[in-house]
């Protein structure tokens, strides 16, 4: 009765045949998928009753410097596994990528803390705005390149 | 003839005693119903991710400690499994039973906060908040007689606990266990079928769980709303797996309900921490790993406990440096937030003081 991961390969088939020219990669645990396709995958991943993501544990932003990796991690609570997908968001300036929040309203507060403190604007998200710092702040703390 | 009211904006916090920290509601009401309400927060934000990118792996045990400052064996345990999903290394079992009949420990203290706090925000003014405080002393009594600190504890290190517990915890533990059954029961005689309890909880604020799962929220609201996900089940880490216990649903969601399984919670942690004082054997307690760690370059992990608030976990990613490259900490708090908007439109000034204290929020660690 414990969770499983689901397979890199496994997923990136299912999403490669249901969402046109999505999926970028993949590897043993992780999906990467083309950043103007997230929200068509979200919604995919969430409806589809043989993976049935109901639940959005996460999204994380990590600063690579030549790009930007966003990770969701989700679980499903009916087949009991989980999934990581990915995506690469290159550049410094003005980045956006579409909003989940349509999908699991969990995403609001999790995608206004990444467009705080690392600086992707989610295209979509009904209050893009900051989180934990204050409005007028200067900069995007989390960055690499913030000191 | 109906009296027509303009709608009024107003703060509540953040310098207010009930909002749990310094937290603020800007709340529109029409006479007493709420019409809008938008959580606001980042009065006690410090940077913990950024503050973790510059220190070592062990030294990062002590940020963890100030996110959830009332559950922090909880929030050590969750970071050390996370910088043990990414070295892959294993924790010898006695030093896994100790961190999990802390984090049971930890757990009973947390939830009687949240019960006592709950109370406090019900209006009964200090006696079963006090009542809970008893308790909770004594576990951290207990926290000291392990690592010398009561809140800020940094018991446990990557490759298990800091050290073996002292000779005479075991007859302290096993006092506490003892008593505390009479103790916590004089707490829910007082408040478990208590009128007044019953008027201003039943069926106030009710969260079905479809909105429950789509606003990922986690832990006891989770589990109040009806599905029975416990990660200690799910994802058995530690020593979780070698013990019996059920996962307490509700099926209302309402604010009884998350403040019933919180209280069900202690009984099954209680359970737990019996069963592991019984299997505990002797034998090493920390696994010898270098003073300064190194994962691989690229490696990553997603280390995932249940903690008292719900599902805390720390994405950690390496380059092969001494510190993480980035450390992101789902914090339960700050995403149970989330369902503000959903439970207090449409219900009275009242309640929502109520409601916002059955979520048993941490600022510590919705702003970490």
């Amino acid at each position: 009765m414990t969770v499983k991961a689901m397979a890199g390969q496994e997923l990136a088939e299912r999403l490669s045949q249901a969402v046109q020219e999505s999926v970028e990669r993949w590897d043993t645990t992780t999906v990467w998928i083309d950043p103007p396709r997230i929200n068509d995958v979200a919604r995919f991943l969430r409806e589809d009753p043989s993976l049935d993501f109901q639940f959005l544990n996460s999204i994380s932003a990590v600063d690579y410097i030549e790009y930007f990796e966003l990770v969701y991690h989700l679980t499903s609570f009916e087949r009991q596994h989980t999934a990581v997908v990915k995506s690469r968001v290159y550049g410094r300036e003005s980045l956006s990528v579409p909003s989940v929040y349509d999908v699991w309203r969990g995403a609001d507060f999790q995608e206004r803390e990444v467009w705080d403190l690392m600086g992707i604007h989610f295209e979509g998200h009904p209050n893009m705005k900051r989180i934990v710092l204050w409005e007028g702040f200067d900069g995007h703390p989390l960055r690499k390149d913030y000191l | 003839m109906p009296i027509r009211t303009e709608p009024m904006t107003i703060n509540l916090g953040p310098q207010h005693p009930s909002t749990h920290g310094v937290f603020r509601l800007r709340v529109t009401f029409d006479g007493e119903e709420i019409l809008e309400v938008e959580p606001i927060f980042g009065y006690l934000h410090r940077g913990t991710e950024k503050l973790a990118e510059e220190r070592n792996y062990v030294q990062i045990v002590t940020l963890t400690d100030r996110l959830d400052y009332v559950s922090s064996m909880i929030n050590n345990q969750a970071y050390c499994i996370g910088v043990e999903k990414l070295l892959g290394v294993e924790v010898p079992l006695r030093g896994q039973y100790l961190r999990t009949i802390t984090a049971e420990l930890q757990r009973i203290a947390s939830h009687l906060m949240g019960i006592g706090f709950f109370m406090q925000d019900l209006g009964t003014l200090g006696t079963p908040l006090m009542y809970c405080f008893r308790t909770r002393e004594r576990i951290l009594d207990l926290f000291e007689m392990l690592c010398g600190a009561r809140v800020t504890v940094s018991y446990m290190r990557p490759g298990g606990v800091f050290a073996d517990a002292p000779e005479d915890f075991w007859p302290a533990l096993a006092r506490f266990m003892e008593d505390w059954e009479t103790e916590f029961g004089e707490i829910e005689q007082l408040i478990l079928e208590n009128e007044i309890v019953l008027m201003r909880c039943r069926g106030v604020s009710p969260l079905p769980l479809e909105t429950a799962i789509n606003c990922s929220v986690s832990g006891p609201v989770l589990r109040a709303s009806g599905l029975a996900w416990d990660w200690r089940k799910m994802d058995p880490y530690d020593a979780y797996d070698k013990v019996e216990f059920d996962v307490p649903t509700a099926t209302n969601g309402d604010n009884y309900d998350r403040f019933w399984v919180r209280i069900q919670e202690i009984h099954q942690s209680a359970r737990i921490i019996r069963q592991c004082v019984e299997q505990i054997e002797p034998g090493e307690v920390r696994l010898k790993l270098p003073l300064v760690l190194r994962a691989e370059p690229g490696a990553e992990a997603y280390g995932r406990v249940e903690a008292s608030k719900g599902e805390l976990a720390f994405y950690l990613v390496s380059d092969g440096g001494i510190s993480p490259y980035r450390c992101k900490i789902r914090s339960p708090s700050q995403i149970n937030l989330t369902v503000t908007e959903h439970l207090l439109v449409g219900w009275k000034l009242a309640d929502m003081i109520v409601t916002l204290g059955s979520l048993d929020i941490n600022m510590g660690e919705v702003d970490r």
